[in-house]
């Protein structure tokens, strides 16, 4: 009796196994078929640990290729597409799940993904392949002929809210925390100081970083202190640490004082509020770029082994567009941004990105 | 009638194989209710993992540090002892591997890897003993302890990376070639996974942790406390003793695990914003193993086969990862509450006769 009951449970679980396995053979021949068309453009991206919906450059880029899909009747799910990641362990299955799948164009999205992006470059080089927010480089330092790195000009955005800032203060006292000191976050830093000090040569300012992305107590921290020596507006380039510097701000705010804070990335209005203390953002259009270069790819000419830089002039960075979110901001100053914003476009202003381009901007002013 | 379950080898075998099962279906169901085709997700599960070279090598891989940590909380667990603090024995020992290779780069690969590795299991087995030696001398509970140790292990080696060994992308640099354990070979084998020779490392582990504990008199100690340790003190042994040696040993198995993510599977060290999470399957994978090694290889089989399945599930059935999460929760769920699979199995039998 007791053997029975095993033999029957094993009977069972052969035949779910043969089942399981059938509808494996069956299928993968479907999806052979599948693969073997190739005439309709497809694209796909891995998110990094942050998710699709993290409120940032995740979410824009798949804004971005959504569009791009819709545009071009594409289908959402399957001509285009994104993988999320939910371990760092995930980028390189990922991103090879989408190589083996025959996407024509595979976006790594974020800075974290750059060895896993060069990694599947090197065993793929066929695939198409692109990085959003870094330069994937080979052995010999030189960017890899099947990627394309998409960084954007984050010092011309910077600038135009350093120009705000420059004519908003009325302390004349100005501060900027950057999150971890690295060539990234040096163009911020550098392009908001050359557009404070543009408009405001007199105006000090205060740079500091708080070796941290994601801790907001110490953006907290050092924005008390910023504002505490007297600064009216504070330009955060730090990502969670940032919220820190908005939750110093509303508090100050409740107690009566002037105090505001630049958004970064994204249009950061509604952090500000209820107290509203966002004075403007600088915005990054990671959607735009995607856009860009998914379009490039579908027309044949994919930008492998560029590195690409999105400026003011292609919308990758600028100034927030939504008047609303900008009430703090007068119109005639409004139009001294557009100024500004034309003659770096123009190339008549060229923003610094690095503390040497800064120093000479500068002496070029005086 | 229920002694005779109690010892009944096969029966104990059984109640993981139908959580399991049982874990599944209720997956499937979840699948039906939110509109996703659970015969698709599954068969692309076992597609992926057994017909595809690349992810049945990422599966192997993802195995590795699995195995490892599950051996590390049924080790400790054989002696009654309840490790949550695998995850920061992980990730001390992950870092001073790379440390070590990073540092001392100019040894030969015969001495460097062995080395890099000891070092990992040391720093582990630090990790572990300070919880251990709380609670012999204080009777500090070593879940308190363990957990909070977690948190520094994650501080500290951030803050390390930070200072000591920064570079581009938040990580350290890569280990040299003469400290690593990946294979061109295997890679090759595997068409380019991330395969590396630390499986090999995770089975000696195995028998290690088998031969420690069924083949020598400290782990019949061992065992014998984690039964009962009054029994245990006045056959003379001392409980105090073995309680750190057992957390020790078993913060040493995980500082392992830890020095395969870092000299196998990545090279490098990142700096974790969060836990990375597999200290914590660890103990998942040894409550399904019933804490033998063989059972942790095979439950760490089961996890890294739905980890890595889990991409192909959302690639192809469109099945969010979140999913996966909630079938592996639901398995240990089932295994945790195997005493009602026990009582139902009793009760099949008894309708039987």
């Amino acid at each position: 009796m007791f053997k029975k009951k095993y033999a029957a449970l094993v009977a069972v679980m052969l035949v779910v196994g043969m089942l399981l396995s059938a509808c494996g053979s069956k299928d993968s021949g479907n999806s052979g078929n599948k693969d073997g068309k190739d005439d309709n453009f497809t694209v796909a991206m891995v998110t990094d640990t942050g998710g699709v919906d993290d409120k940032s450059f995740n979410q824009s880029a798949w804004e971005g290729l959504k569009a791009f899909g819709k545009k071009n009747d594409m289908k959402v799910g399957k001509d285009v597409k994104y993988l999320q990641s939910t371990s760092q362990a995930d980028y390189a299955p990922n991103l090879n799940q989408l190589i083996h799948q025959n996407y024509d164009l595979v976006y790594g999205i974020g800075y974290l993904m750059e060895s896993d992006v060069k990694k599947a470059a090197e065993q793929n080089p066929d695939a198409q392949l692109a990085i959003v927010d870094s330069v994937v480089t080979d052995d010999n330092k030189k960017p890899m002929k099947n990627v394309a790195s998409i960084t954007f000009k984050e010092q011309q955005g910077s600038f135009l809210v350093g120009v705000v800032a420059g004519m908003t203060t009325k302390s004349k006292k100005i501060g900027f925390i950057g999150g971890i000191k690295s060539e990234l976050i040096k163009k911020f830093e550098s392009g908001f100081k050359a557009g404070v000090k543009t408009v405001n040569p007199d105006a000090k300012i205060f740079v500091q970083y708080a070796g941290d992305f994601n801790a907001p107590d110490k953006g907290q921290a050092i924005a008390a202190t910023m504002y505490g020596k007297g600064a009216d507006i504070i330009y955060h380039s730090a990502g969670a640490t940032g919220n820190g510097v908005f939750t110093e701000a509303k508090t100050r705010k409740k107690n009566g004082e002037n105090v505001w804070v630049i958004g970064v990335d994204r249009d950061q209005y509604e952090q500000g509020l209820p107290e509203d203390v966002t004075l403007t953002s600088m915005v990054k259009r990671v959607d735009n770029a995607v856009t860009e270069v998914s379009k490039e790819t579908q027309q044949g000419k994919f930008p492998g082994g560029k590195v690409l830089e999105f400026g003011l002039k292609d919308n990758g960075v600028g100034i927030t567009t939504n008047k609303d979110h900008m009430e703090h901001v007068s119109a005639d100053e409004l139009k001294k941004v557009e100024e500004y914003k034309n003659k770096i476009i123009n190339g008549e202003i060229k923003a610094p990105k690095t503390d040497k381009e800064y120093d000479a901007y500068l002496s070029s002013l005086k | 009638m229920k002694r005779i379950f109690n010892n009944n080898r096969l029966f104990s075998f059984l109640i993981p194989v139908i959580s399991v099962i049982l874990g599944l279906l209720a997956g499937a169901i979840i699948m039906l209710i939110t509109g996703y085709n659970p015969l698709l997700a599954y068969q692309s599960i076992i597609h992926s993992i057994f017909f595809e070279p690349y992810y049945s090598g990422e599966t192997i891989r993802a195995m590795i540090p699995l195995v490892l940590s599950g051996l590390a909380v049924a080790f400790a667990f054989r002696t009654g002892l309840f490790n949550i603090g695998v995850e920061g024995q992980l990730l001390v020992g992950w870092f001073t591997a790379v440390a070590v290779g990073i540092g001392f780069g100019d040894l030969p690969k015969a001495v460097l890897l062995p080395l890099a590795i000891i070092a990992a299991a040391l720093a582990g087995a630090i990790w572990g003993f300070v919880p251990g030696f709380l609670k012999a001398r204080f009777k500090v509970h070593e879940v308190i302890t363990t957990i909070m140790m977690n948190y520094i292990a994650l501080h500290v080696t951030n803050y390390l990376i930070r200072t000591y060994l920064y570079t581009q992308g938040e990580r350290t640099p890569s280990v040299p070639e003469s400290a690593s354990l990946s294979s061109k070979f295997l890679m090759d084998l595997t068409q380019g996974s991330r395969l590396h020779w630390g499986f090999i490392v995770a089975l000696i582990a195995a028998v290690i942790m088998w031969f420690i504990l069924w083949k020598t008199t400290k782990g019949y100690e061992l065992r014998s406390v984690g039964f009962n340790p009054n029994a245990s003190k006045y056959a003379g042994m001392n409980v105090n003793r073995n309680v750190i040696l057992s957390m020790a040993i078993s913060g040493a198995f995980a500082g392992v695990a830890g020095a395969m993510e870092g000299l196998g599977t990545y090279q490098y060290m990142t700096i974790n914003s969060t836990f990375i999470g597999i200290g914590f399957d660890g103990i998942a994978v040894a409550l399904l193993g019933l804490n033998t090694s063989i059972g942790v290889i095979f439950g760490a089989a089961l996890f890294a086969g739905l980890k890595i399945g889990s991409i192909s599930m959302q690639s192809i059935a469109g099945v969010p990862t979140d999913l996966v999460q909630i079938i592996i929760a639901l398995i240990i769920f089932f295994v945790a509450s195997s005493y009602l699979i026990r009582w139902l199995l009793v009760r099949l039998k008894k309708g039987g006769k």
